[in-house]
């Protein structure tokens, strides 16, 4: 585990910026609530949680069923997810392939003429179209 | 030079897959219209990469920097398999013109289960093995949801995936244990560094343990047999025919070479469990079968106890055992197919399919050629000579007695007696009992007239006439592995 | 010391997230629970240098297998509180599974401890963890590769067999027709006499 102090200086700039979005989170959320306190205005009551206005009650519960052209978009997004997550050590490691470059990019081609070749199965039967 | 040649050495797969894509677009365009011409072209396609098969050169052939290797094993396997997807492709097509289900994708998926199969029976890593399964597998989920209008068929695709998918978090966990001891997921290495008479290797053990119980559920060996009933009787008959021969054929191949090559040396470690197995499916499979109703669920329960049966071979651990082990394959194959076919056949007034053992009642004065396969059928599930089936019961048998293991062939032949009644059963019901029901032949029958006569002269004593090249064939396999 | 810290933050927080996705009382928070879960084991694998993979953690898992549990729990509309209710008889099975995977984690920790499992070849010198293994995956390991191409398109051809139903009366784009149009074939122009109106029978074209 060598390396992890390096792979840690190599993300400072995120982790620092992760901090201070975590920070200012904590301090717009937090704040007001402890203004009001302080200030003796915090008075929770169960009416301050009620509907009001133009809202109204919930009449049924919130969990319907869906219709399963859903599932069959988000399962066809999750495999070409996963393609694009091949590409990603492809990228990183062409550069590094020396006499073996043109092999690597080949076979990268062929793998997305298979999932092109699943494309066009989807889109002529129209798994592609909401109606 | 090296790409050229791991393609021509694997060139079943590469023309496979290339075929796979070409005729998947074919329907992409065609529709459903296709179903027939895809499923012709499907079968040639079957046989065009069956063409290397027979034309390589002979002996242990390496390919893809070691993932894969060609030896007369895998050839002797791929043609079983290939011979029982083809078979499976072709007989579907009347039953799913018949009940409007007829979608192209159906030749399409049984040819990536095979790829799949393929790429099994030719693993020579974990890696390769993992992938060969995962292909047949995902396939196979999808084949039995095929008819997903029916709820039996749907529960079917649902249990079988459920628990495949288990199955296949096993062989993951038993896969890594592995590789960690052995530090290497390629047969050779792990056979290296797991020899025998060393220091037990615990940890090794417990990866042998989950690498076999996953393989055992897709091999529907006791006690990772349940999906198998509920599977057999639910999923659309084509694709049950095609569930019960070529992935089994596959899995059991895959199973002898992930064994032998990679755990050789573990060998009294693995007997073991192989031993367990091969009574506990011979005997459950014989006795559960007797109570069934449903003339699916029956042959499940004997696709259990065929699978023990073979499973005896196997616990032998000699050359003779795995010979005897692929001959019970491929007589196992064409048996289970005839019989599987000859079912399809079989449809009420109403064109309902029929499946239940009361249906049958009588069929031998209203359907008599049917009838005459099925009993031949039954009598060769059954092993009794003279028909063919006995041949390979006797192989595995007299390899276990000369591996020394006489009680393991004394319980096979008691599992053969019990199992002998229920198939004699089926015969009865068949032949004594008087007609139930009006059974009709559908008008369109395809080839499925042909793969039965076929199925059952081989069935027959007509197939000890092939027993000579078919033993040499399989010697042959059967030396390339032990 | 501070890697210590972290791992044992990322640890906690994971076991946690585990037991409140098994104990949650509302399926859907379960799945924000293991979402919360996915995304502390991806910190964990960055800790020991696994950049690929704890990317592939939040891609994947967190981006579209979540999203997909999502879907399924809310669309199967089960009510999961008389299902949870044979839980509790289940308990001593789960438990005894819990015991035996422990048991073989010990015994690779004790395996690992005692030297027995030797750590895998080091990569490349010089690449870090992703450029080794794309080094690895597309060369020495196409043939697993494409394989996994093929269990993906098989994944897409058994998502449509199941799922698309091809719907009657339904009015389909035709991009191409859409985007040959010219004004020529699609306006007409007419000049009718002061109250006579113009033909339109059989509709415009």
């Amino acid at each position: 585990m060598a390396d992890v102090n390096a792979i840690a200086l190599e993300y400072l700039p995120i982790m620092i910026f992760f901090g201070l979005a975590v920070a200012f989170a904590l301090l717009f959320v937090g704040a007001p609530i402890l203004v009001a306190r302080l200030t003796g205005t915090a008075k929770p009551y169960a009416d301050k949680l009620a509907e009001y206005e133009s809202g109204f009650p919930a009449f049924a519960s919130a969990r319907g069923r869906f219709d399963v052209r859903f599932y069959l978009v988000s399962i066809l997004f999750i495999i070409f997810d996963l393609e694009v997550a091949f590409l990603f050590p492809w990228a990183v490691s062409l550069a590094h392939m020396g006499e073996d470059l043109v092999f690597a990019w080949g076979s990268m081609m062929v793998f997305l003429a298979l999932l092109t070749v699943g494309f066009i199965y989807e889109w002529k039967k129209g798994a592609l179209d909401w109606e | 030079m090296t790409l050229l040649q791991s393609l021509s050495v694997g060139a079943p797969e590469v023309v496979l897959a290339a075929g796979i894509c070409v005729l998947l677009l074919v329907g992409a365009f065609r529709g459903d219209r296709a179903l027939e011409g895809l499923s012709w072209a499907s079968v040639l396609l079957l046989a065009l990469a069956a063409v290397p098969l027979f034309d390589q050169a002979p002996g242990r052939l390496a390919a893809w920097n070691g993932l894969y290797v060609a030896d007369a094993f895998s050839r002797h396997l791929k043609l079983l398999v290939f011979l029982g997807s083809a078979a499976a492709i072709l007989v579907a097509v009347p039953y799913l013109r018949r009940l409007a289900t007829a979608r192209f994708e159906y030749p399409l998926l049984v040819l990536l289960a095979t790829l799949g199969m393929a790429i099994m029976v030719s693993a020579q890593n974990l890696l390769s093995l993992y992938v060969g399964l995962e292909l047949m597998s995902l396939s196979a989920y999808v084949l039995a949801a095929f008819h997903r209008d029916e709820s039996r068929s749907s529960e079917a695709g649902l249990k079988y995936f459920a628990l495949g998918a288990l199955a296949s978090g096993l062989m993951l966990y038993g896969a890594s244990l592995v590789y960690g001891f052995a530090g290497s997921t390629s047969f050779a290495d792990i056979a290296k560094a797991f020899v025998a008479g060393e220091v037990r290797n615990l940890g090794a053990l417990f990866g042998l343990v989950f690498l076999l119980a996953a393989l055992a559920f897709k091999v529907s060996a006791v006690p990772f047999h349940m999906w198998t009933p509920d599977v057999y009787e639910g999923a659309p008959t084509p694709v049950v025919a095609f569930f019960a021969t070529a992935p089994k054929v596959a899995a059991m191949g895959l199973m002898l070479r992930l064994l032998y090559e990679a755990f050789g040396g573990m060998k009294a470690d693995w007997q073991q469990i192989v031993l367990v197995m091969s009574i506990a499916s011979m005997l459950l499979g014989s006795v559960a079968a007797i109570a069934q109703t449903s003339m699916k669920r029956l042959l499940a329960y004997s696709a259990i106890a065929n699978i023990g049966f073979a499973l005896i071979g196997l616990a032998a651990g000699t050359a003779a055992g795995v010979e005897a082990v692929l001959l019970y394959l491929l007589v196992y194959l064409v048996m289970t197919l005839g019989a599987f076919v000859a079912l399809l056949m079989l449809v009420d007034a109403d064109g309902r399919q029929l499946e239940d053992l009361a249906d049958l009642a009588g069929l031998a004065r209203t359907r008599p050629g049917i009838a005459s396969a099925l009993a031949i059928f039954m009598f060769s599930l059954a092993g009794i000579p003279p028909m063919f089936g006995f041949m390979p019961k006797l192989a595995v048998f007299s390899a276990a007695v000369e591996a020394g293991l006489w009680p393991l062939a004394v319980l096979g032949v008691l599992a053969s007696v019990v199992a002998a009644y229920y198939y004699l059963r089926v015969v009865k019901i068949m032949f004594i009992d008087p007609p139930a029901g009006v059974v009709v032949l559908p008008g369109e029958q395809g080839v499925n007239p042909a793969v039965v006569g076929a199925a059952a002269a081989f069935s027959s004593p007509l197939g000890y006439l092939l027993l000579g090249p078919l033993a040499a064939w399989g010697a042959e396999a059967a030396r390339a592995l032990a | 010391m501070i890697q210590a810290a972290i791992f044992y933050l990322l640890a906690g927080a994971t076991v946690l997230a585990g037991i409140m996705v098994i104990s949650a009382r509302n399926p859907v928070h379960s799945v924000l629970w293991l979402i919360f879960a996915f995304v502390n084991a991806a910190g964990l694998f960055l800790v020991i240098g696994a950049e690929f993979l704890a990317m592939l953690l939040v891609i994947v898992y967190v981006g579209a297998v979540a999203v997909l549990f999502l879907f399924v729990v809310m669309m199967l509309d089960i009510d999961f509180a008389t299902l949870r209710a044979g839980a509790m008889r289940y308990l001593p099975l789960g438990l005894l599974l819990g015991a035996a995977l422990s048991v073989e984690l010990l015994l690779v920790a004790s395996a690992w401890e005692a030297g027995a499992i030797a750590p895998s070849a080091p990569p490349r010198s010089g690449l870090s963890n992703t450029q080794a293994l794309g080094t690895l995956l597309y060369t020495d390991y196409v043939f697993v590769f494409q394989a996994a191409g093929l269990i993906l398109l098989t994944a897409m051809v058994g998502a449509i067999v199941l799922t698309h139903r091809e719907r009657a009366g339904v009015k389909r784009q035709d991009p191409f027709r859409q985007a040959s149009r010219t004004p020529a074939e699609t306006i007409a122009l007419a000049r009718p006499a002061v109250g006579a109106g113009v033909e339109t029978e059989g509709g415009v074209r």
